[in-house]
């Protein structure tokens, strides 16, 4: 056996280390502070944990009724007791309840750099654009196809989910820091931009095209104006041109955007809707949470159903055929078990977007790759062509708004660089700080008890409510109570257990005390080896390992398995050398207003 | 004192023994002695020692006397029965409780203050009486309750940590229980839980009295240089005479020791006590030989560890008084306390 291979010391001072074990902030694309900010909300600082949240998300009253949430299935809860901290929903908490912060925004700065940037759509990658350079003196102008900015947030994302002032504030904070907005026009060519005052374009136009299916009957003259697709449909609705649609409605599709359409469609006058999924449940796009939204309006979901054709009877819309599927375990092969015909008034297709680029010419150096997409560096959001850079849905086509929020975040810093004439691959380092949360023996700045309280339940408006309008925000939000409650339920990961080895005796106080048995004191072996020979074997590969310097009197080696620590402090308390900390690590997340700046070259004041 | 209780975390996936526990069911409240105390980690083996044994806790007693070592019953096996005695006297205690009822595993948690200071003479009587009793010495060298003062087991010149030096000769438990007929003695260190796991498991198991004598640093009083009961002290000077696996009858458990040279000691319960002596000669079954080889290795400065005597034949305290089978809080009230007519013709026998 000889177990010769054994584990370096874990670095610590490598903020990567402790980063991962702040598994929420390590999730989300843009590294949001979530403890600090939960931590914030328990304390009732508001406006604190609103501006945490802004400087990484920039959009925390519009993400925190509609973010993805790619945190909360990473949150440590999730493996505690089965249910993630409600992170989105507290964001929401923080925005609706803060206190004034406009004191608190970046201003217009009175100096101008002389470097002009165009970003193409108003969405939320541009804007965060926006957001991480006019700070620094730069021009930036965005040029918008629509009269209103917001992209897909403002078009698609229905007003019951996000209200429009919810945006228009937060899109106002960035506009006022003198943005130029050129609402109404649309880019045609960008070689136009490329041949003016530009010194760097931003191309965050999203993926504008909602997927057709062209079935037999799609192009029955008859049927047209009762096929809709998704995306340009609630495009339609956010604008006020569609008021109103059958009483009989199918929705072709199961992810997100049909969410929206068939709750869209319950308010114009919808009574029988359902949406038709090829595949069995748990194999849906669709966030759990979202289908028991629309369950709870009414809407249908009718599984295993594969469209096959448009059925046009009388020169009318009269239904579609499907064929009836069963799928095997991992529904992969199906086998069709006959065909049926389901009537309906109207159908709205929401099987996904795509993007396309007309108005950028395939001879101006920006190359585009398989299924037409533009070939982008996922580091620098740079295109083939220097100076013209990628981001949101534009750069890898549909995702999400946090993702195109990060997207910004990082091409602004490419942005800067190029500007600056410095390589795009200079970029700033991630940095840490760790600050001691001790305050006496056993007294913490922090709270370290855990909290047994269950996972808060959103309050929804009275489904009767709900319909009058179609404006009427469906979620309620978190009650003071519940958002104390909720608050409670962080487990505090950046709070890190920190190790100074040469201190430790190995008295085993830290291991016995551990509530979850995370600590041993053993031989230092191969991964495999130690996570097998732990008090509690280390079963999840996802989550890492601690391994100290050996261990002065024995030359043995603590271990610690990050998986379900609870950050309880014990460890800390029960030391009695002090070995163990409970020290805070504070992600340093770049962003260009902490870069260098640029020296001013025009002093205009605004 | 922590600043909180040991939370219970819903998902962590314990293992369950055979009476469907987890090793959290037999902890207690959480201790007050001091942070790196070496009594918590006896604590936390005991708490392992009883859950791997399948113990009930209802069917446990723990007893103690007075210090910081005695408080510890109340840290582990929260639901068992307890008695905290006055100083010294928890043998005592110990002996009319087994007495009464056979059925519960005592399990006694002293100081080296309360046992060999004022306790000795009580020591030593449940010793001779062979007293079905788990007895634990915490033993650290010191009186840590009532802050530091050396205590009968110090070693000669050893130093208080304002360097005084003792002058008196120890104290050693496990020599007393040689010279008077102890029938299980053993010796360890809190910080090698490898080892006092399964010594604790064997005590529990043993038919009758089993002196536990456990090396357990003072973090406080007597952790530092100078101190012969320090946590580097016992790093540097422990030495195993043998190394041990307790197999219960019941389970095919894997032997942790290497298995060449391994002697078999059975239980009265049917478990097996598998024995690999370090030093090959070294025999637990001979009391004249185990006295000569630890007075030879103290002499030569060494503490030597593992389980040092067994004699798994001698009668216990059952079958030398006699004593109840049946518990007496299982006797009916009438056959029990049969009334004074019954007490006057027991009295009329010797008139
Ligand atoms: C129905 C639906 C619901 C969704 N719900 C959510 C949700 O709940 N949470 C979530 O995180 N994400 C959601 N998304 C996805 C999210 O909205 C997008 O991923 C995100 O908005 C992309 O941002 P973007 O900045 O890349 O582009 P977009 O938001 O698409 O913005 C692009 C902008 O560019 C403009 N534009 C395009 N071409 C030109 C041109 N040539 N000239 C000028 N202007 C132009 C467009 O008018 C648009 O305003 C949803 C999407 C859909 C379709
Ligand atoms: C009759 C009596 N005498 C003296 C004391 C004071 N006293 C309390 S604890 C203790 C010694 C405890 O030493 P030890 O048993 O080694 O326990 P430790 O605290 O070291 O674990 C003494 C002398 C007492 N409580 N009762
Ligand atoms: S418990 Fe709190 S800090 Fe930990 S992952 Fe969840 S939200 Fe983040
Ligand atoms: S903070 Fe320390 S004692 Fe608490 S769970 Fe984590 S490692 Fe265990
Ligand atoms: S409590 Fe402190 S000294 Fe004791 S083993 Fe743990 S880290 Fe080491
Ligand atoms: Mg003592």
């Amino acid at each position: 056996m000889g177990h010769r291979d054994f584990m370096q010391p874990t670095d610590v001072k490598d903020p990567r280390y402790f980063h991962r074990v702040i598994d929420c902030q390590w999730a989300c694309p843009a590294h949001t502070n979530v403890p600090e900010y939960i931590r914030l909300i328990a304390q009732g600082r508001y406006a604190d944990a609103y501006m945490v949240n802004r400087e990484s998300n920039v959009f925390p009253g519009i993400l925190g009724r509609t973010c993805d949430r790619p945190c909360e299935p990473a949150c440590r809860r999730q493996r505690v007791d089965g249910t993630p901290v409600a992170i989105c929903r507290l964001k929401r908490a923080a925005a609706d309840s803060r206190e004034d912060i406009s004191e608190r925004l970046p201003r217009p700065v009175d100096y101008r750099i002389g470097r002009h940037i165009a970003c193409v759509g108003a969405g939320p990658a541009s804007l965060t654009v926006a957001n991480d350079l006019l700070p620094l003196g730069y021009d930036v102008v965005i040029f918008e196809k629509q009269d209103r900015p917001g992209g897909l947030m403002r078009t698609n994302i229905p007003a019951f989910r996000l209200p429009a002032s919810v945006l228009d504030e937060e899109i106002g904070y960035i506009v006022d820091m003198g943005a130029e907005m050129r609402y109404g026009t649309t880019v045609t060519d960008i070689d136009a931009l490329l041949n003016s005052e530009f010194d760097a374009v931003f191309v965050g136009s999203g993926a504008p095209r909602g997927k057709d299916l062209n079935l037999p009957g799609r192009n029955d003259a008859a049927a047209e104006e009762h096929i809709h697709i998704g995306i340009d449909w609630l495009e339609a609705i956010a604008f006020g041109h569609t008021a109103s649609i059958g009483e009989r409605v199918l929705i072709i599709g199961v992810g997100n955007t049909a969410m929206d359409c068939c709750r869209s469609a319950r308010r114009l006058g919808g009574r029988d809707i359902k949406i038709m999924a090829r595949r069995p449940r748990g194999f849906f796009k669709a966030s759990p949470w979202e289908l028991d939204d629309a369950e709870e309006e009414g809407v249908d979901i009718v599984v295993n159903h594969a469209p096959t054709r448009f059925v046009i009877e009388d020169g009318q819309l009269a239904g579609m055929e499907f064929q009836k599927l069963r799928w095997d375990e991992d529904a992969r092969n199906a086998t069709v078990l006959g065909t049926v015909v389901i009537p309906c008034d109207d159908v709205i297709l929401a099987i996904g977007q795509e993007n396309a680029f007309p108005w950028i010419s395939r001879d101006l150096g920006i190359e585009f790759g398989e299924w037409d997409m533009p070939v982008v560096d996922e580091v620098s959001f740079e295109s083939t062509r220097p100076g013209v850079f990628f981001g949101g849905d534009a750069a890898f086509g549909p995702k999400n708004i946090i993702w195109a929020v990060e997207h910004g975040h990082q091409a602004a810093i490419s942005i800067h660089n190029f500007c600056q004439g410095l390589p795009l691959d200079d970029r700033p380092p991630v940095g840490m700080n760790l600050f001691s949360q001790k305050m006496g023996l056993t007294e913490w700045s922090y709270h370290n008890d855990y909290n047994p309280a269950p996972r808060q339940r959103m309050q929804h408006v009275d489904l009767r409510q709900r319909f009058r309008r179609l404006d009427v925000e469906v979620e309620e939000g978190f009650t003071e109570e519940q958002t104390e409650f909720e608050a409670q339920r962080c487990l505090n990961c950046d709070v890190q257990t920190v190790f100074d080895a040469p201190l430790c005796i190995e008295c085993d106080a830290c291991i016995d005390v551990c509530p979850v048995k995370c600590l041993t004191i053993t031989e230092n072996a191969g991964e495999a080896e130690l996570r097998r020979r732990l008090t509690v074997p280390a079963a999840n590969p996802e989550q890492a390992l601690f391994v100290s310097a050996p261990l002065p009197q024995t030359r043995r080696v603590m271990v610690k398995d990050e998986n379900i620590c609870v950050h309880c402090g014990l460890c800390a308390e029960r030391c009695p050398t002090a070995a163990w900390d409970m020290q805070k690590a504070e992600v340093l997340i770049p962003y260009p207003v902490k870069m260098l700046p640029m020296v001013a070259v025009t002093a205009t004041p605004r | 004192m922590p600043s909180i209780t040991k939370p219970i975390v819903p998902l962590l996936d314990l293992p369950r023994n055979a009476v469907g526990l987890t090793v959290r069911d037999y902890e207690g409240t959480m201790s007050t002695l001091c942070a790196g105390c070496g009594h918590d980690s006896i604590t936390a083996s005991l708490v392992q020692a009883l859950w791997e044994l399948d113990l009930q806790p209802h069917m446990i007693a723990k007893l103690s006397g007075i210090g910081c070592s005695s408080k510890t019953t109340a840290y582990f096996a929260g639901t068992a029965h307890g008695f905290n005695s006055v100083h010294g006297r928890m043998a005592a205690i110990a002996t009319g409780a087994a007495a009464a009822n056979r059925d519960l595993l005592y399990v006694g948690v002293s100081g080296d203050g309360d046992s060999l200071s004022i306790g000795l003479g009580q020591l030593m009587h449940a010793m001779r009486r062979n007293v079905r009793l788990m007895y634990i010495i915490e033993n650290n060298g010191v009186y840590g309750l009532t802050k530091g003062q050396f205590s009968a087991s110090a070693d000669v010149g050893a130093l208080l940590k304002g360097g005084q030096k003792n002058l008196y000769a120890p104290i050693d438990p496990v020599q007393v229980g040689l010279a008077i007929g102890a029938t299980f003695l053993a010796r360890s260190f809190s910080g090698d839980k490898q080892q006092l796991v399964p010594v604790l498991k064997a005590a529990a198991m043993h038919r009758g009295f089993a002196l536990v004598d456990v090396l357990s640093p003072c973090v406080t009083f007597n952790d530092h240089e100078g101190s012969t009961k320090s946590y580097r002290y016992m790093r540097e000077h422990e030495v195993q005479a043998t190394e041990a696996d307790f197999i219960p009858h019941r389970t095919a458990v894997t032997a942790s020791i290497p298995v060449d040279g391994v002697q078999t000691v059975a239980m009265h319960d049917g478990s097996e006590l598998h024995f690999r002596n370090v030093p090959a000669d070294y025999d637990p079954t001979d009391r004249v030989s185990v006295m000569h080889y630890l007075q030879e290795r103290r002499d030569a400065g060494e503490v030597v560890t593992g389980i040092l005597y067994v004699d798994e034949d001698a009668p216990n305290l059952h079958e030398l008084g006699n004593t109840t089978e049946t518990p007496l809080v299982k006797v009916p009230y009438e056959a029990l306390c049969p009334g004074s007519r019954a007490l006057a013709a027991v009295q009329r026998q010797w008139t």
